[in-house]
């Protein structure tokens, strides 16, 4: 039987690992409703991750390191707001370009900033929950999170709500699915996919800004280390749902975390081993489940006004 | 999107390039490239270093010197297969990313084999056949993502990328696992390596390199295997009208793509290293994306531009550490480059009224994707 101690480390790090990749998961889910399949999440969550290391570090606040990680995000999907909603072009060559582009400008900033002193951060101040955080192994883990975190999951329902109940929502799924019905009711389709491939930036800078400022407290080139790639599969399987997304990030940060708490254990597991598993995961359940994913019919395609 | 009620016929005329096309396609490429090196310029100057300096060190070590030239020249050796590699899954308009961890495995596979390969077979059989183990180990890790697209109309951008993290572990278990050799980050010396031509530096693996492409282009520009991935890559829906086999052709493109990058690892361990060591990424793979499409999937262009892009490798390594920099600056010129031929490409169909100007880039439908999903 693992000791108490052992189940709170599991747990504390199943959290660390799953909540980027609920964040980001949910922006791309958003993105790809709407029709626009945005590859560039991983440099997204690397332009958030070091913006907001930067800014926590220059304010000496990590909420703001948050904020602004949140912002570096949306100025970099401008870049896929331009290239592939404004101008229509392929949209997984300007996601590789923007992933490309922000592995190499994050890493060569870090180097010229940071490359000698290695700054850190503290830990974020967390927020226990009453009565709840009183509770053994899951008071400690799982309800003791900085605030960001208690946002990530009413992200689920608020997206859900926004999706199925709203005007702006139907909008955003005609979009990714029929978009000339859209522009024949009058709804510019071109605006919409702004707004989204707008809000799956800001999410994918938040998503890398926790990874930065809350989970390593630090910024690393390369600190992502594609689970930018991995928030896409997440979103393909969550099929454009947000609980399911919510449940596929649990399991995917359970393979992210989980050959590190087999070394917790004492169980002697090769990094490389540790840094593969979750790509591993990500094979078995595409070849496993892969088949049921469901995508939006216009995903992937530009849309001209006035083409058809 | 061509037309297919001429059939087979349309599609060969459309494919024979006139030369203004040409000529417009190499000034679309310089254009593009004086671009992205001017915004990286940009990138450089924001840090605090001369972007004049950067260039011309970087000018100096790929061509200027003597030793420059020629690890230029050896560079170009895996880039060429790797383009070519790519450009083959390109045209049958199937993503191939995978191929930085298709690389790695089969670099670390034949580094692991070739020393016991080369005690039980001594001289040129024993390299033809870690030859054959490069383009076997290639080739094999790219099938899964063969599969999922070919059977299940899975998204290959995102398989062949996870096989990329996957293939970068597993290649690293192995050097620090079963082959690891008396260093314990690296695999045991390979005995006998690829001669050189003429006796200089440069090895016989550059010119299986160009001999490689040459009959890929042949393949891709005469035989019926060319035309169905081409028709495959601008239409798949023509494709299953014309007789394709959809699904085998697509196993067919993976693979060979696979296996020629495969054969790209064999040759520069062969040829360069003589061992393989654990952590080692090169990163071809991302390198040469924008190479494949300034030669516009074209097999016989990509050999230029992977001499140009070999200079831009071997001496960008250079100016990076003269600048003080991480090597990663190549990734924000590849990006940029990216970035720069899609901008030039706009302006050029803004410019361009009286013709028609071809697609760079693959126009393809994720319709695809939707249909075999329903």
């Amino acid at each position: 039987m693992p000791s108490e101690s052992f189940l709170i480390g599991f747990v504390t790090g199943v959290i660390l690992a799953s909540v980027p990749l609920l964040i980001a998961a949910v922006g791309e889910t958003i993105s790809e409703r709407s029709g626009v399949l945005n590859v560039g999440v991983e440099g997204m969550m690397l332009a958030g991750a070091y913006g907001g290391f930067s800014a926590a570090l220059a304010f000496g606040n990590p909420s703001i390191g948050i904020a602004l990680g949140g912002v570096a995000g949306v100025v970099v999907s401008l870049v896929m707001v331009l290239f592939c909603v404004r101008l229509g072009l392929d949209q997984i060559v300007v996601g590789i370009a923007v992933t490309l582009s922000m592995q190499g400008t994050t890493s060569l900033l870090h180097g010229a900033q940071y490359g000698t002193s290695y700054p850190r951060l503290d830990a974020m101040p967390t927020v226990p929950i009453p009565l709840l955080s009183s509770l053994p192994v899951l008071g400690p883990s799982l309800f003791t999170q900085p605030v960001v975190v208690y946002l990530a999951v009413l992200l689920i329902p608020l997206t859900g709500w926004i999706l199925q109940r709203t005007r702006f929502g139907l909008n955003i799924r005609v979009a990714g699915e029929k978009p000339e019905a859209l522009e024949a009711a009058g709804v510019n389709v071109v605006d919409v996919r702004t707004w989204t491939v707008l809000t799956c930036g800001c999410l994918s800078g938040i998503a890398g800004a926790y990874m930065s400022i809350v989970a390593a407290g630090t910024f690393v080139p390369f600190m992502t280390n594609g689970m930018g790639f991995i928030a896409i599969v997440i979103a393909m399987l969550g099929s454009g749902k947000p609980w399911r997304v919510l449940l596929a990030a649990l399991v995917f940060g359970v393979a992210v975390s989980g050959a590190t708490s087999l070394q917790l254990l004492g169980v002697v597991v090769p990094l490389d081993l540790v840094l593969m598993m979750p790509f591993v995961a990500v094979m078995l359940f595409l070849v496993v489940l892969g088949r049921r994913s469901s995508l939006p019919v216009a995903l992937g395609q530009p849309y001209v006004r006035g083409s058809r | 999107m061509r037309s297919t009620k001429h059939g087979l016929d349309a599609v060969l005329r459309a494919r024979r390039p006139r030369l203004a096309a040409v000529f417009g396609h190499a000034l679309w490429a310089v254009s593009s490239l004086l671009l992205a090196v001017v915004a990286s310029g940009v990138l450089l100057f924001a840090l605090g270093r001369s972007p004049l300096a950067f260039y011309t060190d970087l000018v100096a070590a790929g061509i200027g010197q003597s030793f420059g030239l020629v690890d230029s020249v050896i560079r170009m050796g895996p880039l060429l297969l790797i383009a070519a590699g790519l450009a083959v899954a390109f045209r049958a308009g199937l993503w191939n990313l995978g191929a930085d961890g298709q690389f790695l495995l089969a670099a670390a596979i034949v580094a692991g084999v070739a020393p016991s390969v080369q005690r039980a077979i001594p001289g040129l059989a024993s390299i033809a056949i870690l030859f054959l183990v490069g383009v076997a180990v290639g080739g094999a890790w790219s099938v899964l993502p063969a599969f999922l697209k070919s059977s299940y109309g899975m998204n290959e951008v995102i398989t062949s990328l996870m096989m990329n993290f996957i293939g970068l572990g597993v290649a690293n278990l192995l050097v620090k696992g079963p082959f690891v050799g008396p260093l314990l980050v690296q695999t045991n010396d390979i005995p006998e390596l690829l001669p050189g031509i003429l006796e200089s530096r440069v090895h016989v693996g550059v010119i299986v390199a160009i001999a490689a492409v040459l009959v890929l282009h042949l393949l891709m520009s005469r035989t019926a295997f060319g035309v169905g991935l081409d028709v495959l890559g601008s239409n798949p829906r023509a494709a299953v009208h014309l007789g394709v086999d959809v699904a085998k052709l697509t196993m067919i493109a993976f693979v060979t793509s696979g296996g020629l990058v495969g054969l790209a690892a064999a040759i520069e361990i062969l040829g360069v290293w003589g061992y393989m060591r654990a952590d080692w990424n090169p990163g071809y793979g991302l390198l040469v994306i924008p190479l494949v499409f300034l030669a516009r999937l074209n097999i016989l262009a990509i050999v230029p531009f992977a001499a140009l892009f070999g200079v831009i490798s071997v001496g960008g390594q250079f100016a990076t550490r003269r600048a003080g920099l991480p090597n990663d600056f190549s990734l924000v010129l590849v990006g940029l480059m990216l970035l720069a031929m899609l901008s030039t490409q706009v302006v050029a169909k803004k410019v361009s009224t009286a013709s028609r100007p071809r697609f760079a880039l693959p126009k393809r439908s994720f319709a695809a994707t939707g249909e075999t999903d329903a």
